[in-house]
């Protein structure tokens, strides 16, 4: 486009090796594809993507909604149980509608839309309380974790959401194509399989991942094409300077909060899904997950940069180790030093490698 | 003059409250609201105290009290470190996890020396894991301090970093189980008490006292768990340093205007590296003292989010996340009013996870009255 | 000529304390007026309520001949009063040309649809105007965050001259250049009053003032205290009327 670097040009050399430094996240998520590929088994499978792909999907939606906050230079600790909160109240509203009388094709969508619904409201009150009544992201966004976890497991009663439709497991664990060698089908099995062939027969594209990428990337366009984007970055990177060029800073934060409770609630539903069981602790363990995923992913915790792209890639990067050393039968419990240790490596780096500087 | 934008809000909310013409009694009721507001945490403790007693008698006995300054012990521990971190301006996401890389490390080695098939003496098994606990405990303190002070690693990012490292050390030590099989000699210590009382035996210091009939043992009026004296004389030696020394004042100089710390001789990052160490030893003391009173090393489990509530009582006790104010004495009222509320609660039988939606609203209002009246000094 | 601007009885209280009391000021086309005071005599309160930061307590604001109530910065904006800041009110994350259009991006359509930022455009544009300041700025897709203070203070005045301002506020516009620098600044806003663009400057620099503005209004404790024609007056007499050693 408009810078063009030959290398005996020392600066666009300078450059070079920043772009690579920027980037050190997706090189590093190669190197531990191509690790985990060689060192495991059956990691580079078709199969074995899938599964990362639908293991990282909790962390992934939770991130993407908190890199709009981050980048605001605000944090949202209220979506481990926004993930929880909604997702019982999606199953409640499923049970109690099937209990009801109404068929799965109805109870479905409006148990779906009730909790999305419900799921803006801590955001709502998340961003009133920091934009309006300027408590520190930190605190707010804590004080709701307590509430919505209180209020997820009064609603469903302190146990686990069971008796959901069972069409709700069928699209949280579909795939969107089946394939045998000869035969191909949409969403569902192909019909009268031998069973021989049952067991190879292939799913490709797993539904949840289909969802979950289609909200990312609308909102990725968002981000970076918008004008809500670019007023999102110039709140984090100088609040009074957006307030002064007349951006309405408090009606965006309140935005920027229910953006992250939409994706939070997302991931509820799709929890759901997946487990056919609405359960008011889900995706409490995955919050700080979500966090070094952003700040893996480029961000940086004062506000004003990042990008969704990043952060997928950090998603990426922790799903893969999981699955990685789970492959490799190595206990679990080095994920926590190793993900601590990316993190922190992470803000290293950045430090290391400033902004690219454009000549022209 | 312009104001600072803290006092023109004081100002605007003291206009708000402040409708009496005359001007002396103006002043009287700002000065008392100052004074209810300045101790709001201990009037509602107080005030939390009566509402439970009135529903629950039970709740107002020496053994009640006991049973909450014991269950707060590990969180007071925390949140002192914690104190400190915060009022230099940083924040510290790993303590909840060094206290179960102690418990861990510090049982082991009890376990291990006690094992070696009546080798050594009790005590002395007990003592040097002790030691080992503090000793390693204070390794992951030195390593968020040299993070943030001289890779100026964010302090969120660094101890959330630190957090993930030390549960998985914690677990790699113990492969995922309670480290167990301790000298049963560290039970008795972890739960003995200063001094026993009853009808039968009278006084009696630290040994518990042999009855043999049932009522008598349930008369036992037991004062003073020595856990909460250990952590009492931790918790006025840390208070005391950070509001009598040097130390304590450097510490409150970073928080509030580190440039002007920095630029007036302070050697601001080995402050911190200490900072962060303090708040590690702590946590790593804590640790210990889970490990006596359990009789078991066990690493923190996922959801007991222990650093939040001690984020959170530092928070309520007048700290604010910038830096530069908070007091060890308000973050053990927080402490205390966080601890009262939970025991509280299944007192009267109310869900534990009530508790959750309190202390949100809680920490929110201490927030709320801190940016309302900022002037209400807090570190003296 | 009529007055563009005209500020009556103008009080600004911060609860008890009074920081702006009973002012008053009138501004013609094509003005150049300099506001002085030493620190804490209101000045820089003064221009917020003008350009939309704080809502006076009292007083009445006419701009253009008609009382205007500007509740926030866009009101301001939208009528045509820019403001350069002290702190030039920049988002140091974003680029310049992202910078001059902040708060008023061009957009287009996408898809026929969406409405996305048109980068293009917005480069384009900047580029234009920062060629006629005169102004020299390697590359506008650079981030704030790598430019000098002068060519900061560069970016916030072309923002406002982009816009079309019918009344420019500066509050301290040369405190953080060079010589050189200073001067272009100085140019600018002669060439602003030859376009009968009025200009209210608020600058500790006497001599720069004295260079380019027609009238001063000089404040203490919230109060005016002197108002001078430059030509009848002299820095020593200003400097006493700031200090209070002459009486206005």
């Amino acid at each position: 486009m408009h810078k063009s670097f030959n290398f005996s040009d020392r600066d666009g050399l300078i450059n070079l090796l920043t772009r690579i430094g920027r980037n050190w996240a997706i090189i590093f998520l190669l190197i531990e594809l191509i690790f985990f590929s060689v060192t495991g088994t059956g990691y580079f499978s078709l199969l074995n993507f899938q599964n990362i792909l639908v293991a990282s999907t909790t962390v992934m939606l939770l991130a993407v909604g908190q890199t709009f906050v981050i980048i605001t230079g605000g944090i949202d600790l209220s979506v481990g149980f926004i993930v929880g909160f909604s997702g019982v109240i999606c199953a409640k509203t499923m049970v109690t509608l099937v209990a009801a009388g109404a068929s799965q094709i109805l109870s479905i969508p409006v148990g779906i839309t009730v909790a999305l619904i419900f799921g803006l409201v801590p955001g709502l009150v998340n961003g009133l309380l920091v934009a309006k009544l300027r408590v520190p992201a930190f605190i707010a966004t804590f004080g709701m974790y307590g509430v919505a976890y209180g209020v997820a497991e009064i609603i469903s009663g302190n146990v686990p959401v069971h008796n959901l439709p069972p069409a709700v497991g069928f699209i949280g664990n579909g795939y969107l194509l089946y394939y045998l060698p000869g035969k191909l089908s949409l969403f569902r099995m192909p019909d009268n399989l031998a069973p021989e062939e049952l067991k190879l027969a292939v799913g490709i594209v797993p539904n949840v991942v289909i969802i979950a990428l289609f909200l990312i990337l609308i909102f990725t366009f968002i981000l970076s094409r918008t004008r809500f984007g670019q007023h999102t970055y110039a709140i984090g990177g100088n609040m009074e300077a957006a307030k002064r060029a007349g951006i309405n800073v408090s009606r965006h934060l309140i935005k920027i909060y229910m953006i992250s409770s939409f994706f939070a609630a997302s991931a509820g539903i799709i929890y759901v899904m997946k487990f056919v069981t609405g359960r008011a602790d889900a995706g409490s363990a995955r919050m700080l997950d979500a966090v070094s995923a952003v700040v893996i992913g480029g961000a940086s915790l004062f506000g004003g940069t990042g990008t969704i792209l990043g952060t997928v890639i950090g998603a990426l990067i922790i799903a893969c180790l999981e699955i990685g050393l789970v492959n490799l039968a190595i206990p679990t419990f080095n994920l926590y030093i190793a993900v601590g240790a990316i993190l922190i490596f992470a803000v290293l780096v950045d430090q290391f490698f400033p902004e690219i500087t454009y000549k022209k | 003059m312009v104001p600072s934008r803290q006092r023109r809000h004081l100002f605007q909310c003291l206009d708000t409250i402040c409708i009496f013409p005359d001007l002396s009694a103006m002043k009287n009721k700002i000065n008392f609201q100052r004074l209810v507001l300045k101790n709001w945490v201990l009037i509602f403790l107080l005030l939390l105290i009566c509402f439970f007693s009135i529903l629950e008698p039970a709740f107002f006995s020496i053994r009640n009290v006991n049973n909450i300054l014991i269950a707060s012990t590990a969180v007071l521990l925390l949140a002192a470190g914690e104190t400190f971190v915060i009022i230099s301006g940083g924040i510290d996401l790993s303590v909840g996890f060094i206290m179960g890389f102690s418990a861990v490390s510090s049982a082991t080695v009890m376990q291990f020396l006690f094992a070696k098939g009546a080798g050594y003496p009790e005590p002395v098994c007990i003592i040097a894991g002790c030691l080992a606990g503090l000793l390693l405990g204070l390794i992951p303190g030195l390593v968020n301090g040299i993070l943030v002070a001289r890779f100026r690693v964010p302090p969120f990012i660094a101890t959330l970093g630190m957090y993930g490292i030390a549960n998985g050390v914690a677990m790699k030590i113990c492969g995922g189980f309670p480290v167990s099989f301790l000298p049963p000699l560290t039970g008795k210590i972890g739960n003995g008490y200063l001094a026993y009382y009853s009808s039968k035996s009278g006084l009696s210091l630290f040994q518990k006292p042999v009855l043999t009939d049932r009522a008598d043992i349930l008369a036992l009026v037991r004062l003073v768990p020595v856990s909460v004296i250990i952590v009492a004389v931790l918790l006025i030696i840390f208070g005391l340093i950070l509001s009598k020394t040097r130390f304590g004042q450097h510490t409150y100089a970073i928080g509030g205007n580190v440039d002007a710390a920095i630029r007036s001789g302070i050697d601001v990052p080995r402050h911190l590296i200490r900072t962060y160490v303090i708040s590690s030893f702590l946590a790593s003391c804590a640790g210990v003292l889970l490990v006596l009173r359990f009789t078991m090393g066990n690493h923190t489990q996922f959801g007991a989010t222990y650093e939040l509530f001690a984020i959170a009582s530092v928070v309520i006790g007048g700290a604010s996340l910038m830096g530069g104010k908070g007091t060890i004495y308000g973050t053990v009222v927080g402490v205390l009013l966080l601890g009262s509320l939970e025991i509280g609660f299944v007192m009267i039988g109310v869900e534990v996870f009530y508790r959750y939606i309190a202390v949100g609203c809680i920490l929110i209002f201490a927030v709320l009255v801190d940016q309302v009246f900022p002037d209400l000094v807090h570190n003296e | 000529m009529d007055p563009i601007l005209e500020i009556k009885n103008i009080t600004k209280k911060f609860g008890g304390l009074t920081a702006v009391d009973d002012f008053n000021m009138h501004l013609s086309p094509g003005e150049v007026l300099g506001l002085l005071g030493d620190n804490g005599a209101g000045k820089s309160t003064v221009i917020k309520m003008i350009s939309g930061v704080y809502p006076p307590t009292k007083g009445q604001i006419y701009f253009q001949g008609k009382e205007i109530k500007i509740q926030n910065p866009m009101d301001a904006l939208n009528m045509g009063i820019e403001t350069i800041y002290q702190d030039l009110a920049l988002a140091e994350n974003l680029n310049v040309y992202s910078n001059i259009f902040l708060g008023r991006e061009k957009l287009k359509k996408s898809l026929g649809l969406f409405n996305i930022l048109d980068h293009d455009y917005m480069l384009a544009e900047s580029k234009t105007v920062l060629k006629g300041l005169d102004i020299e700025i390697p590359s506008l897709k650079n981030k704030i965050a790598m430019l000098s203070g002068g060519q900061r203070q560069a970016v916030a005045i072309s923002r406002s001259i982009y816009w079309d301002a019918k009344l420019l506020i500066m509050d301290e516009p040369t405190a953080a250049l060079g010589v050189a620098e200073q001067q272009k600044v100085l140019d600018l806003v002669r060439t602003l009053k030859t376009q009968n663009v009025p200009v209210i400057i608020i600058s500790h620099q006497i001599h720069d003032v004295f260079s380019v503005a027609d009238r001063l209004v000089v404040m203490r404790r919230g109060k005016k205290v002197g108002e001078r024609i430059v030509k009848e007056t002299n820095p020593d007499e200003v400097v006493g009327l700031i200090v209070g050693s002459v009486e206005g």
